[in-house]
């Protein structure tokens, strides 16, 4: 008995895992929903405004350490885009602000800040993950989701970017 | 005794290996483990309590190799004078000692998508006790990440000496970890954690006596070397929580239970709070209270020599509770993202404990024997730190 | 007091499995952008690993219980 007990356990157990499916947000494409959040900066942007740019919504918090590494290769997208209409924007999820701008302080960026301590945007686009980034194009329409952040993924963002701002408004 | 011990080891790695096996077949969530932060700490210790004085140095150094990868090194140094009662007043060592103990260590954290993998050796010596040990951990976010599930393996090989003689025995140790952390609320965090851990070997102290009446004047007492058995097996199964208050402040509590087959069984249970004042100051308090029984063939004085198989005076396996608080002070005056170093603080950290035995008696008092006073002790603690993040 | 390793571990594997199995209908309900609190380093059990360590060395060295604490643990003579 003291020997089968543990096999017994062990077979159980491996029969659990293969019952056990998966938790993955599901995927939204198609035209992306209207938000409008207030800027750091003070002003109202909403996304019906940006029609006609190819826009990257990034979803970050100061406490997500993947998001504060991708913080500075955004910024360079940004610079290296914003002419050929392009825009990026950085939804802020945080309750506290000042976080945010001891963070940016050190980590300036050119972009839009927009902050969602409602948390009401994030919902609508079912943040499953942090940071998540989400790519719509010149017609308004989600081309692309990514959830977390690995080195390497700033390329290819940059690789739809390109397709994206080649395509008619 | 023997066979029993090696069984449990048997049984415990055929459940770590079917749960290995449900961990890799668990698909990776949306959320990614990220590597230990990189940091520096040197820190010095003290502690004065029951006529023993134990300080010296402790540092730990943290780096990431790549975006993969992350290196450990530890030292620590115990540097020791006078001796427990138990040691003075059996005549091992009538007028105390000094002795140092020195530990080295080294990890390496492997991270592959929400798996995380570590394995770390150390080693401790001594100059009459040399203890090897080897651990593995393997770590999985799950369901969202909102659980993480840990499991660890640790193997311990000691050899046990005696100054001045050529005496030396060995000891071997497995441990086996289960841990499981639970994000519950916004708020609260908790965690479930089980240990098992089987030795095997030459378990006893070597200086260390037993006493018994001696025959001739039942006021006085003799002594013998104590005789423990050869293996060794306990369980052991913690819960602990972190609950955030809104203010910026946080609760925890912890709880621990302890039983093993020498007959000891313990718990725990703490409390702590923590509260930041200001942007730059972290004060923390904790209230830890511990109770044991005594081990099956503990005694603080046989009735006669050789009066059990096995015969234990250690103060550690008798019945007795401690407590105590702790206060900790944290000053951070360094603090920036983006440039390096990022972080860094000073800190601290006092404990006090309090000792009271149940069943050990103050041989340093005169009274007959069987009637001498029960030992207690106090212990300060001191901690001072200095925590570098870059 | 006779130890009962093989099946306390085994009851709490069945426990987990059956508990993970249970929960692939469910959505995590604290979002990843709600994490904030719990990402506070007081909120940490492990905030200074170096003192953490110490402490469960002073305790493993003068009680009789030992594991569970979180630490790894490592071997030494202490008397």
């Amino acid at each position: 008995m003291r020997k089968t007990l543990p096999k017994l356990m062990g077979s159980l157990v491996v029969a659990a895992a293969l019952l056990a499916v998966p938790v993955i947000a599901a995927d939204t494409t198609g035209p992306a929903a209207e938000f409008s959040l207030q800027s750091r900066a003070g002003e109202a942007v909403s996304l019906s405004s940006l029609k006609g740019q190819v826009v990257l919504i990034n979803f970050w918090a100061t406490w997500c350490g993947p998001c504060r590494k991708e913080m500075p290769l955004l910024e360079q997208i940004q610079k290296k885009y914003a002419p050929l209409g392009f825009t990026m924007l950085g939804v802020n999820v945080e309750e506290d602000t000042r976080l945010m701008d001891t963070f940016l302080k050190d980590v300036p960026v050119t972009f839009p800040i927009l902050l969602d301590p409602a948390n009401g945007v994030s919902k609508l686009y079912n943040v499953s993950a942090m940071p998540s980034t989400v790519i719509v194009d010149r017609k308004g329409t989600v081309r692309f989701i990514h959830q977390g952040y690995m080195p390497g993924d700033e390329s290819k963002y940059q690789d739809l970017i390109r397709q994206l701002i080649r395509e008619k408004a | 005794m023997a066979p029993r011990a090696v069984l449990v080891a048997g049984a415990g790695v055929t459940e770590m290996k079917a749960l290995l096996l449900l961990l890799a077949l668990v698909s990776p969530a949306v959320f990614a483990e990220v590597l230990p932060e990189e940091r520096a700490d040197s820190l010095y210790h003290y502690y004065d309590g029951g006529g023993i004085e134990i300080s010296g140095p402790s540092l730990l150094v943290r780096k990431s190799v790549g975006e993969k990868v992350s290196v450990s090194a530890s030292y620590y140094v115990d540097t020791i004078s006078s001796a427990s009662i138990d040691v003075i007043t059996t005549g091992a060592s009538p007028d105390g000692y000094s002795e140092e103990r020195t530990q080295w260590g080294l990890g390496v954290d492997y991270l592959h998508g929400d798996t995380s993998m570590y394995m770390g050796i150390s080693t401790s010596e001594e100059n009459d006790y040399k203890a090897d040990t080897l651990n593995f951990s393997i770590s999985q976010e799950v369901f969202g990440g909102l659980t993480t599930i840990t499991l660890g393996y640790g193997s311990g090989s000691d050899v046990v000496g005696k100054i001045k003689t050529d005496f030396s025995e060995d000891v071997k140790r497995h441990a086996y970890r289960l841990g499981v952390t639970q994000v519950m609320t916004r708020n609260l965090i908790m965690g479930l954690s089980y240990e098992a851990i089987a030795d095997e070997g030459y378990l006893n102290n070597p200086y260390r006596q037993v006493r018994y009446v001696d025959p001739a004047d039942s006021t006085h007492w003799l002594t013998q070397a104590e005789v423990y058995p050869e293996t060794r097996a306990s369980n052991a199964a913690a819960i602990r929580g972190k609950y955030y208050l809104p203010y910026r402040a946080a609760v925890s509590g912890e709880y621990r239970f302890y039983t093993d087959d020498w007959g000891i069984d313990a718990s725990t249970l703490e409390v702590g709070y923590i509260q930041p004042f200001r942007s730059k100051w972290l004060f923390d308090f904790k209230y830890r209270y511990y109770t044991q029984n005594a081990a099956d063939f503990y005694s603080d004085l046989y009735p006669y020599a050789n009066a059990q198989n096995f015969l234990a005076r250690d103060k550690e396996l008798s019945a007795y509770h401690s407590q105590g608080p702790h206060v900790g002070v944290t000053y951070t005056f360094l603090d920036r993202q983006g440039d390096r170093p990022m972080k860094s603080t000073v800190n601290v950290f006092f404990d006090y404990y309090q000792f009271n035995y149940a069943d050990f008696r103050d041989l340093t008092s005169d009274a007959d024997a069987g009637t001498e006073p029960l030992y207690s002790f106090d212990a300060k603690v001191l901690q001072v730190f200095l925590s570098l993040w870059f | 007091m006779k130890s009962h390793v093989p099946l306390q571990a085994g009851t709490l594997l069945l426990i987990m499995s059956g508990l993970m199995a249970g929960c692939s209908g469910l959505e995590p309900w604290v979002k990843p952008y709600e994490r904030d609190r719990l990402a506070d380093p007081i909120m940490s059990f492990d905030r200074n690993p170096i003192s953490e360590s110490y402490i469960d060395h002073v305790h493993e060295a003068r009680e009789g219980a030992r594991g569970a604490t979180g630490s790894a643990g490592g071997g030494c003579g202490c008397n």
